[in-house]
């Protein structure tokens, strides 16, 4: 499965009614690496995530991955900002999307059974997933998430209901999900947090591209003053 | 007011003693009624999903007249059916006409706009919510229409006892293509149509009852389903 993937866009546009949304953005992804996503709200982070999954629609430019659209998507994952729970059971949710990809009902039962466990939910595993607490679905929709292995995984804050005990086992479970291979592409308000994952930075302000690098000189020595404010916490304008 | 108190009294006897007219009427009026419901649910359940998945040119119109459709007056479609099946109309060769199945027909025609208007409702719903996640996950339109079908079921069950409710009740559409024939086509409504005019108020009331009860558990069970539904429990 390791053909891995790399995008770029080019002169990438959203525009809605009108109003431009996001972009034009030029960005080359590499194919591997922790790529967190920052910005204060609005910014344009959750757009450029579905963008780069290909579930937005793009006004103008392109977005390429190195891999066919179809097969790019396939072999990607995304958790939503507000997690989608099916109206099933916690272990059918973590089932459906190796059922729809066609795997044998014994493996089925087997990788659940992995995932439950890592994500911390075996307990749980025949409780409506819509009954879970707010934590608990963003778990669930992370486990859902990885159980088919993806090749690049997006993250819409994922951490963004959880405990602090909860966010370092997930942020140890992704550390070993990027370990064995899987690129990720994040977003966090958590700049502790981004901190400690990230590879590199993009950081979005106002529906643009207003910086990008490697974490460790971004977060050192931000270039511009937006973001050495945002950094620090203070209102970005 | 002695006539329908002594009426009650005997309806109440006829149901004990389980009557073998009203036991056949009702079988009947059941066998129709369900028929109509599963062919019905057939066509309208999955049309009605695919109606909230689908964008299509026409979508708008065809959700119009589906509810446009659903508000056909149940006599004008037993004139329709009528009129296709008598002798010399297209279909009359079937010589189908005066016959459960042209009941059957014709409730199909009154319930499937119905059950296929409530399951839009829901499915749209359920669609908006799935939405993001089912596209995501790069589902085939066949099995995004199946998980919503699953997942929905709850409320396609809640559509298909609404039409059911209507079939079982319709006396305009079956008096007309049925034509209340005893021992033949005679069921709950006609029955008790019939039964009232000739003044009898035994037997009518005692169907009476019956078509009560029927439509009662029709809705307790709507009622409890979409309790469940709310609860998220299933
Ligand atoms: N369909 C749409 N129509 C109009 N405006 C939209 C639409 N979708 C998003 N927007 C706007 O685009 C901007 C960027 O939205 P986006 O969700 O990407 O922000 P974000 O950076 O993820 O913010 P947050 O941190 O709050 O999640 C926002 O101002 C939002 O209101
Ligand atoms: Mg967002």
């Amino acid at each position: 499965m390791t053909h891995s993937m790399s995008v770029s866009l080019h002169k990438m546009h959203v525009k809605r009614r009108g109003k431009s949304i996001l972009g034009p953005i030029d960005l080359e992804l590499a194919p591997t690496g922790f790529t967190m996503v920052l910005g204060p709200n609005g910014a344009g982070k959750t757009t450029l995530l579905k963008v780069l999954h290909g579930i937005e629609r793009v006004s103008s430019g392109s977005v390429q991955w190195s891999v066919s659209g179809a097969q790019a998507q396939q072999e990607q994952a995304y958790v939503f900002q507000s997690p989608i729970m099916l109206r099933r059971s916690v272990s059918q949710n973590l089932a459906y999307p190796l059922q729809i990809s066609g795997i044998s009902k014994a493996e089925i039962t087997g990788r659940v059974e992995t995932w439950l466990d890592r994500i911390g939910l075996s307990n749980m595993a025949e409780r409506p997933a819509t009954r879970l607490s707010g934590g608990e679905r963003q778990k669930l929709a992370l486990g859902r998430a990885l159980i088919r292995d993806p090749q690049v995984l997006f993250l819409d804050e994922p951490c963004a209901n959880l405990d602090g005990r909860s966010t370092r086992e997930i942020e140890a479970l992704l550390l070993n999900t990027l370990h064995t291979g899987t690129r990720i592409i994040m977003t966090t308000h958590d700049i502790g947090q981004a901190r400690r994952l990230a590879s590199d930075v993009v950081f979005l302000l106002n529906g643009e591209l207003h910086e990008q690098g490697r974490a460790t000189e971004f977060f050192d020595e931000p270039k511009t003053p937006e973001a050495k404010a945002f950094l620090n916490g203070d209102i970005v304008e | 007011m002695n006539d329908i108190l002594s009426g009650i009294q005997a309806a109440f006897w006829l149901i004990v003693t389980l009557d073998a007219d009203l036991i056949e009427i009702t079988l009947r009026s059941l066998q129709v009624s369900l028929s109509a419901l599963v062919i019905a649910s057939v066509l309208a359940l999955p049309f009605g999903t695919w109606l909230a998945v689908r964008r299509f040119r026409y979508r708008r119109a065809t959700i119009a007249t589906l509810n446009a459709l659903m508000g056909l007056p149940p006599v004008v479609v037993g004139l329709i059916v009528y009129l296709l099946l008598s002798r010399s109309g297209p279909f009359g060769v079937l010589g189908l006409l005066f016959t459960p199945t042209a009941m059957i027909i014709a409730q199909v025609i009154i319930i499937t706009p119905l059950i296929a208007s409530i399951a839009h409702q829901a499915m749209r719903e359920l669609w908006a919510e799935y939405h993001d996640l089912l596209i995501s996950l790069n589902t085939t339109k066949r099995q995004r229409i199946m998980t919503l079908i699953w997942d929905g079921r709850r409320a396609l069950l809640t559509a298909g006892l609404a039409g059911f409710g209507r079939a079982i009740g319709e006396v305009g559409a079956i008096m007309i293509v049925g034509g209340n024939i005893d021992h033949a086509t005679r069921v709950l409504t006609t029955a008790i149509a019939l039964e009232t005019g000739k003044g009898d108020f035994e037997l009518a009331l005692g169907l009476g009852f019956v078509l009560i009860a029927l439509a009662l558990l029709v809705n307790f069970g709507i009622h409890s389903l979409s309790k469940t539904e709310r609860e998220g429990r299933w």
